[in-house]
């Protein structure tokens, strides 16, 4: 969703806007009501059950919702329309990307996600096997990726409420770490949850009017949506440009979308909020439903953008201009969607979609926080060092704690890394997510012969391949580092990273003939009858 | 779970319809998605021109944009198509596995 960063991002010294009246008061309301959210789910969040899982009593709609407002992030709605302003075509092949992991999920691991875990990814990793090893792995693998997308979002959030709200860099990304600390540390996933819907609601809705307001200027054509927006950026935005230019990368980058959605931390502690696997399959079903309804808007957004906000002396970066030529945006190619917002709908509808941008990434790193906080207390406290035993209040305790901590490192992170190209940042967590999450949490469901030591090595060779290549790569080694020519020359190393996760899980797993290799072997039969019938599993919880 | 339950469930006859019938169709709904997604990718990658092919000569408008937007729509429909046999068929065959497990508890 960052990764969109690349085509781009919010460019140069951002330059304070002015203070816009109506996006600030929309902003306090929302900042207000969530505030209010926090406060209600506080009273209602007594156990670490109602912590990590809301008590479990999500429905499938409220989840579907919730996992759609994680995945319609500020960068996926800014991203995506920027890229399509940007290239045309090309945003609409990203978004497929992003969109056919979803159905491969529910096919293959939602229901057995829910019948096996309690709280966390790990849970369900570690089912059968030794839960040390494992809980560390999963946990370092989960806290990685989480990191990584916190700095990511950090970054662009500071500085798209410098631009919309005219705060200084450092004020804007300290606001928001403070904000999700709050959220967080006291409404735990019931909060997060419903600041999660009532933003995807309020996105929904917003997109929905601008996409309308674009086809009405064009009678509700596609056919003129598309030929004034050839006339000012030319035909070859119509067809696929230069995204996936050869075959290795276009897979790699598949794979990184499709594997990596299912390894995401975040996104798989949501299947423990709903009440059994029935509810989990309906969230996916909806989910899938208002993500594909979101990135077709986004593409009419994106046309939208080009013929309404290109060349369109309102928005145009005059010192830019005189540097670069050509018809830059201010802000960016990323703002191209705000800019269209004005050109729609005023002051007013700007100040709505400058306030609904915030409320995107405030709900996202909340999510993103709280699924670093479960690993930490969760895999590494509760499992890994009280080796189960951990009192309940004490587990919740540390998750606190941790949030704390996480948030801290957030807003650090986010002020050391303001004139950084963050762009691989998150393709990074993506090939993590799916070289060392998905390959263990996949094989531990389906293969009989895993073992501890071959998910432990393979799913570490698998990380470790996924780092290295990324900085081997034409984005950190050439473009960051500053070298002539890259040593490993794709920027998705995810085909790679992945196969060498699971030929090494297979081959360090049937190579493993310890006496704990055959009690895990053994103990798949009870865990596979679980998986398949949810017998034994966590219910909902009665408040 | 105990062993003699783990081993009673699994050699009930309901147990194995689910498991054989919902593998199949998941696995089947897998590459299903799979091929349309892969083949569109490989498409992009060996032959982009053809999915920019106008629609008719006097359109801007070019194949890959009902293509894209029909494995959008494509996607949503296969997980709905799951979910309501998953829902009912799979999930009637999971209550009477359960019913029969704690009878013999």
């Amino acid at each position: 969703m960052a990764m969109l960063y690349a085509s781009g991002a919010i460019e140069g010294a951002v330059e304070q806007q002015p203070l816009n009246m109506s996006a600030i008061v929309m902003f306090l309301l929302f900042v207000g009501g969530t505030l209010g959210i926090t406060y209600w789910a506080a009273k209602r969040t007594k156990t670490a059950k109602d912590f990590y899982t809301a008590g479990g009593g999500i429905t499938g709609f409220q989840n579907g919702m919730a996992i759609a407002g994680d995945y319609m992030s500020a960068a996926s709605f800014l991203g995506i329309s920027g890229l399509v302003y940007l290239k045309g075509y090309d945003g609409l092949i990203y978004s497929i990307g992003f969109l056919v992991g979803w159905p491969i999920i529910l096919f293959l691991v939602a229901e057995q996600l829910r019948n096996l875990g309690k709280y966390t990814f790990a849970d369900v990793a570690s089912y059968r096997l030794r839960q040390t090893p494992i809980r560390s792995l999963a946990a370092s693998g989960s806290i990685a990726t989480v990191i990584l997308y916190l700095i990511a979002q950090m970054v662009g959030s500071g500085k798209l409420i410098q631009l919309l709200f005219g705060l200084q860099y450092e004020v804007a990304v300290v606001l928001v770490g403070v904000l999700m600390i709050l959220y967080v540390t006291f409404g735990g996933m019931l909060a997060t949850t419903w600041v999660q819907i009532i933003k995807a609601f309020l996105l929904l809705s917003g997109a929905t009017f601008m996409a309308i307001a674009v086809m009405a200027h064009f009678d509700f054509s596609f056919g003129s949506l598309f030929a004034t927006a050839t006339e000012m950026k030319g035909i070859e935005i119509m067809s696929p440009g230069g995204l996936v230019s050869d075959p290795v990368s276009a897979i790699s980058l598949a794979i990184a979308l499709m594997f990596g959605t299912a390894g995401l931390p975040h996104i798989l502690m949501r299947f423990f909020t709903v009440g059994d696997a029935k509810e989990a399959r309906k969230s996916v079903f909806y989910a899938t439903g208002f993500i594909g309804y979101f990135y077709i808007l986004t593409f009419i957004i994106g046309f939208g953008a080009i013929v309404m906000v290109f060349k369109n002396p309102a928005y145009l970066d005059l010192a830019k201009q005189a540097i670069d030529g050509g018809s830059p945006i201010l802000g960016g190619n990323n703002m191209a969607a705000i800019h269209l917002s004005h050109a729609v709908g005023g002051d007013f509808f700007l100040g709505f979609i400058s306030a609904v941008a915030f409320a995107t990434i405030l709900a996202v790193v909340s999510g993103l926080t709280l699924a670093g906080a479960s690993a930490i207390s969760h895999d590494l406290y509760a499992s890994v060092i009280k080796k189960g035993k951990a009192d309940g209040m004490a587990e919740m305790k540390v998750s606190k704690y941790a949030t704390v901590a996480l948030g801290i490192v957030a807003i650090i992170m986010g002020i050391a890394f303001e004139k950084q190209n963050i762009a691989f940042v998150v393709g990074l967590a993506f090939a993590i997510a799916a070289s060392a999450n998905f390959p263990i949490l996949f094989l531990s469901m389906y293969w009989k012969k895993l073992t501890t030591r071959g998910a432990v090595i393979g799913g570490s060779l698998g990380l470790a391949t996924a780092v290295m290549l990324v900085i081997l790569g034409p984005i950190v080694w050439v473009q960051i580092l500053g070298n002539e020519e890259a040593i490993f020359p794709y920027k998705y190393p995810a085909l790679f990273s992945v196969a060498v996760s699971f030929i090494g899980i297979w081959f360090f797993s049937i190579t493993d003939k310890s006496d704990n290799a055959a009690a895990e072997i053994e103990a798949y039969e009870a865990q596979f009858v679980r998986s398949q019938t949810g017998i034994g599993a966590e219910g909902a919880v009665d408040h | 779970m105990k062993k003699e339950h783990v081993e009673a469930i699994k050699n009930d006859p309901n147990f194995q319809e689910l498991v054989s019938k919902r593998s199949k169709f998941a696995w089947t709904l897998t590459i299903a998605m799979l091929v349309v997604y892969f083949a569109f990718i490989l498409t992009i990658a060996f032959n982009p021109s053809a999915l920019g092919t106008p629609l008719s000569s006097d359109s801007v408008t070019t194949v890959g944009i009902p293509v894209g937007i029909i494995i959008i729509v494509f996607a949503f429909i296969l997980t709905g198509i799951y979910v309501r046999r998953a829902n009912s068929e799979f999930d009637d065959l999971t209550a009477k596995i359960k019913k029969t497990a704690k009878e013999n508890e």
